[in-house]
């Protein structure tokens, strides 16, 4: 019997469905984690404590605010297109199940061994600015319409340089295979392709909180001008949903640029995996840092940091990249 | 793009370090706020809360208040009322005629048809009520008074469930407020 098990388990479709399981568990805690630890950092920089009231140092604040979000009532708003307006958070938080497919906690710990995983990332992850299209237009709100403009508007102008700067570690690596860029930096700190690559990292990175749509990006959800964007019309779980998306998609970014720049599970005493999540939520807080320091940027500014700084650089980047590479070979 | 301009864009990246810096640096610090349950502010001197009655100096059970009724006039949001008695056999006389109880010395000169005014009224407020959830705060009343018998209290921690709760007693508080300072029991909770 329990070979059996194990024989379904380790036959690739049953490892991809355990996978996305012990996935969907990860996004549950990580999203209840993440909110708490966002509005603790909050706190602390507003030198404020934070959610304090339930439980010890609001600790069970999640567990009630999940409570909340799931109670809620679900409502559309008249002349929504519904079927569009329903399935939007759905479309948002679909993809980012697979985006972790790939991701290598650890050589052994990796939910898909697949040679392209850094390319499927990318594609699926361009499929959250479709959500949010869809919410913002089913959404029948100006609020939510201008979110969804913009969201795409960004979205599109930052994939640029994300995927130049992702090219450069792929042309050094010679691979698309996230598991095999992370090996590639185990020589130590400073085989790390942040050091190497340090002008992709800061490429990386920026485009990666415009994308996940943090401040100070955070203009298609813009409380100060659009009540909240895309999500204005959204209650209950269907906002929840698209929050955890968010918090997701910010793990994904902030785990591929571990594998891609930091070494992955690299580092010594404590096994591979806690390194992995270790510099993952680093990065996380380095996010959540620079919300509350950076003012919302204008969305002209937003679309000349990238077209006038981040292409450019990413492009000279790139074309530096290739040139060693080639020299070197 | 001219050099000068590319300089400054660079100087503007230090800036968003020297951001991080400081937020970093208030990260670590420790919190400013007070949780109101388990701590308290220690220092209200600053607070301007409902208004409250001044005891005369030589009695703290008796206010300051001359019954002018100026506070009652200016209040724009009309939250004050005041009543009170005449005490004596001039104040018996003076009862009959409002306007004379109120204001003899003004009253009386250009109402010749009128008795003379009595030498003294004894005038005794008998109540003194502020309806709170009307009061807009704005410190007429205090700025008016003449003998300076209306002040801002301290009280930051009044909390009701009803509108009655809001109708403040000002007298009854000054009496108990002067009871429990002298160590006895205060006949009437604060704030009701």
């Amino acid at each position: 019997m329990t070979a059996q098990l194990l024989e379904l388990l380790s036959h690739p479709l049953g490892q991809m469905i355990t996978a996305l399981a012990a996935i969907m568990v990860f996004m549950a805690v990580n999203g209840m984690a993440l909110q708490y630890a966002e509005r603790k950092v909050a706190g602390f920089i507003q030198r404020r404590p934070g959610p304090y009231e339930v439980g010890p140092h609001g600790l069970l604040q999640p567990f009630a605010d999940a409570g909340k979000l799931i109670s809620k009532q679900l409502v559309a708003p008249l002349g929504a297109d519904r079927l569009l307006f329903w399935i939007a958070p759905l479309v948002s938080v679909a993809p980012v199940v697979v985006c972790f497919l790939p991701i290598p906690f650890s050589p052994l710990l990796t939910g898909m061994n697949i040679n392209l995983g850094l390319l499927l990332i990318l594609a699926f992850s361009g499929l959250n600015t479709l959500a949010l299209c869809l919410a913002g237009w089913g959404s029948n709100n100006k609020y939510s319409l201008l979110g969804a403009a913009r969201a795409v508007a960004q979205s599109v102008a930052y994939e640029i340089p994300l995927l130049l700067s992702v090219l450069a570690v792929a042309f050094q690596v010679g691979s698309l295979d996230l598991a095999a860029i992370a090996a590639s930096q185990t020589q130590g700190l400073l085989s790390w392709n942040v050091l190497v690559q340090p002008l992709a990292f800061i490429i990386f990175f920026i485009s990666g909180i415009a994308e996940t749509n943090r401040a100070p990006f955070d203009l298609p959800e813009a409380e100060s001008e659009l009540t909240a964007g895309f999500h204005t019309e959204y209650s209950g779980m269907c906002f929840g949903i698209f929050f955890l998306a968010e918090y997701s998609y910010m793990v994904v970014v902030c785990a591929v640029a571990t594998a891609l720049f930091l070494g992955g599970w690299d580092g010594p005493v404590f096994p591979g995996p806690w390194w992995f999540l270790a510099k993952t939520f680093a990065l996380i807080f380095a996010m959540m840092w620079f919300r509350w320091t950076f003012p919302r940027v204008r969305f002209d500014q937003l679309l000349n940091i990238c077209w006038k700084w981040l292409i450019p650089l990413g492009l000279a980047n790139l074309v530096a990249t290739a040139a060693i590479v080639k020299w070197v070979q | 793009m001219s050099m000068k301009r590319l300089f400054q864009n660079i100087k503007g990246l230090w800036s968003l370090l020297v951001g991080l810096k400081v937020t970093g640096g208030e990260l670590i610090k420790p919190w400013l706020t007070v949780h109101y349950p388990r701590q308290e502010v220690e220092n209200l001197s600053s607070y301007r809360g409902h208004i409250e009655l001044v005891p005369a100096t030589d009695d703290p059970l008796t206010p300051r208040c001359i019954m002018c009724w100026k506070c009652v006039e200016i209040c724009p949001s009309r939250c004050i009322s005041l009543r009170m008695h005449a005490t004596g056999e001039a104040g018996v006389a003076a009862a009959d005629d409002p306007g004379l109880l109120l204001a003899p010395e003004v009253k009386s000169p250009y109402s010749a048809h009128l008795a003379p005014p009595p030498d003294k009224i004894e005038r005794i407020l008998d109540s003194y009520r502020l309806n709170y959830s009307l009061c807009s705060l704005c410190g007429l009343c205090v700025q008016i008074c003449p003998v300076d018998a209306i002040r801002f209290s301290r009280n930051a921690y009044l909390v009701g469930t009803t509108r009655q709760s809001f109708e403040l007693d000002l007298l009854a508080r000054l009496k108990s407020q002067a009871a429990s300072a002298r160590g006895a029991a205060p006949t009437q909770p604060q704030g009701a």
